[in-house]
């Protein structure tokens, strides 16, 4: 059986585009909202303070993050796109950018350039299951393709997120997860790798839920973001379940500096992962995907 | 624990027993034995005799290790369609873990003396038996590795 997306296993993701202004100039936006996530995790809500326009962003996108005198990091956009007056990035404070922005208050500036790259194409999973695994922070960059998708949730078979995290006190947007596991429309399973016995929940690796499916094997889309060893076996399980490369989607990190193409800091053998990602189809990264130090 | 009708229609819903025959699902049933355990229940404790082992057909259990002064480490969570304990095949034949049903859990019991006994007189049985055994080990403890590795903690910062 011919379960492939499309006859033409071509890019499905349309290219990168920014609207018009100068995409190395970052714009200065105001943080509207600081949260706290986690111990080590924020969420920035940011808006123009230059009296320009919002930030249209497709799921999956990411903007290039400036702290003033410190430097600049690429984060996803972890928002709604169909409520672009709130942009929302949900960081992890690793070094010195994102430790400088955890340290933003509210009427802060920052610069923002964006947004870049590949997005979740959604779009393409109607009228099929769609399976959601997340790992770790890599539920951010996710939230905005499962706000899409619940938006139109008709417009979609049956709906399934998987989430690993470390232990209980990692798990991200946890009031979300209560929220969208309460609906009927989507089911919602989350495991951490280490608990102790108040945490009622399941302990194992993200890829033990996934035996548990939930959606079709013939007619699903799978969208994968997380580290990429998570990632990496996550894509067996999938392969085990009988889901075709081209029906997997990840999302890969490598560090950036132009963010538009011009500098090869994200070069990933043949690719640009700053335009010709960070989202991909698998079967169009696969020869790469495990390749190390490329 | 009670034992019921039907236990072979149990055995043959659950996915361990997938690719036995009749003939060997039909020796095994004489061993099996219908569980069932309250939400909050400890049924297995850490150091008692392993004298059964459990496959759920409905519920989550947690294997935990019990520490001092803290509360106890939940090791693994299993659920439906899980195999839980394979300390009745190891000597000393003691279990390694507490087992804790998180909510209301419903098993088939497999008595383990009866189990050894009827591997140890067919051994075509006895391969059978463990060559649904070995993967299930093998997947385990791959996921625990996994879990040992940390991959989600922060990439280390490089030394200057
Ligand atoms: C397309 C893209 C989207 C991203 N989205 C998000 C997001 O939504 N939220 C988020 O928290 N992070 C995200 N990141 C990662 C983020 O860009 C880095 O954590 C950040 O650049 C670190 O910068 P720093 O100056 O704070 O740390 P540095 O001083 O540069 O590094 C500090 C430590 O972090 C490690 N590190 C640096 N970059 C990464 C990385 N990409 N992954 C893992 N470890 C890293 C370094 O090895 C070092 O150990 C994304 C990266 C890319 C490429
Ligand atoms: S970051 Fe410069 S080419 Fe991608």
């Amino acid at each position: 059986m011919d379960t492939s997306l499309a006859a033409d296993p071509g890019p499905e993701i349309p290219p990168a585009r920014w609207s018009g202004v100068d995409p190395m100039m970052p714009r200065p936006f105001t943080v509207k909202r600081v949260r706290k996530e986690l111990a080590d995790t924020f969420t920035l809500e940011l808006e123009p303070a230059d009296g320009g326009g919002p930030i249209r962003f497709q799921p999956g996108q990411f903007n290039m993050l400036y702290a003033y005198g410190v430097g600049e990091v690429p984060i996803s956009i972890s928002s709604d796109p169909d409520d672009p007056s709130v942009v929302a990035h949900t960081t992890r404070f690793v070094g010195s950018v994102t430790e400088a922005l955890v340290h933003t208050r509210i009427g802060s500036l920052i610069g923002v350039r964006g947004p870049f790259g590949t997005h979740w194409p959604v779009e393409i999973a109607q009228g099929e299951d769609v399976a959601f695994i997340a790992g770790g922070i890599g539920l951010a960059p996710l939230r905005p393709a499962i706000y899409r998708v619940l938006s139109e949730r008709q417009k979609y078979g049956n709906v399934v997120i998987f989430y690993g995290a470390r232990t209980p006190e990692d798990l991200l947007f946890r009031k979300e997860l209560q929220s969208w596991r309460s609906r009927f429309d989507i089911n919602v399973h989350v495991t951490v790798d280490r608990a102790t016995g108040r945490w009622n929940g399941r302990v194992g690796f993200v890829t033990q839920l996934i035996r548990g499916g939930g959606f079709d094997r013939h007619s699903s889309v799978a969208f994968i973001c997380g580290p990429e060893l998570m990632m990496r076996y996550s894509i067996q399980k999938l392969q085990e379940h009988g889901l075709g490369n081209d029906r997997i989607f990840i999302s890969m990190e490598r560090n950036m500096k132009c963010a538009v193409g011009f500098c090869g800091h994200c070069q990933l053998g043949s690719q640009f992962v700053c335009k010709d990602g960070p989202v991909y189809r698998f079967d169009n990264i696969e020869d790469y995907f495990s390749i190390w130090e490329l | 624990m009670v034992k019921v009708e039907g236990l072979e229609t149990l055995m043959e819903e659950h996915p361990f027993f997938e690719g036995f025959n009749q003939e060997a699902l039909d020796l095994l049933a004489g061993c099996a034995t219908n569980a069932k355990f309250d939400a909050g229940t400890v049924f297995i404790r850490e150091g008692d005799k392993a004298d059964m082992f459990y496959l759920i057909r409905h519920g989550t259990v947690a294997q935990e290790i019990r520490v001092p002064g803290r509360d106890p480490l939940v090791v693994e969570t299993l659920s439906e369609g899980d195999l839980l304990g394979w300390s009745w095949i190891v000597p000393p034949y003691r279990w390694t873990f507490d087992c804790r049903a998180v909510e209301l859990v419903r098993a088939l019991g497999m008595d383990a003396a009866c189990l050894r006994a009827k591997c140890e007189q067919d051994h075509s049985l006895g391969y059978l038996f463990y060559q649904h055994m070995v993967p299930i080990i093998a997947r385990r403890l791959w996921a625990v590795r996994m879990r040992l590795l940390d991959i989600y903690a922060p990439a280390p910062k490089p030394k200057l």
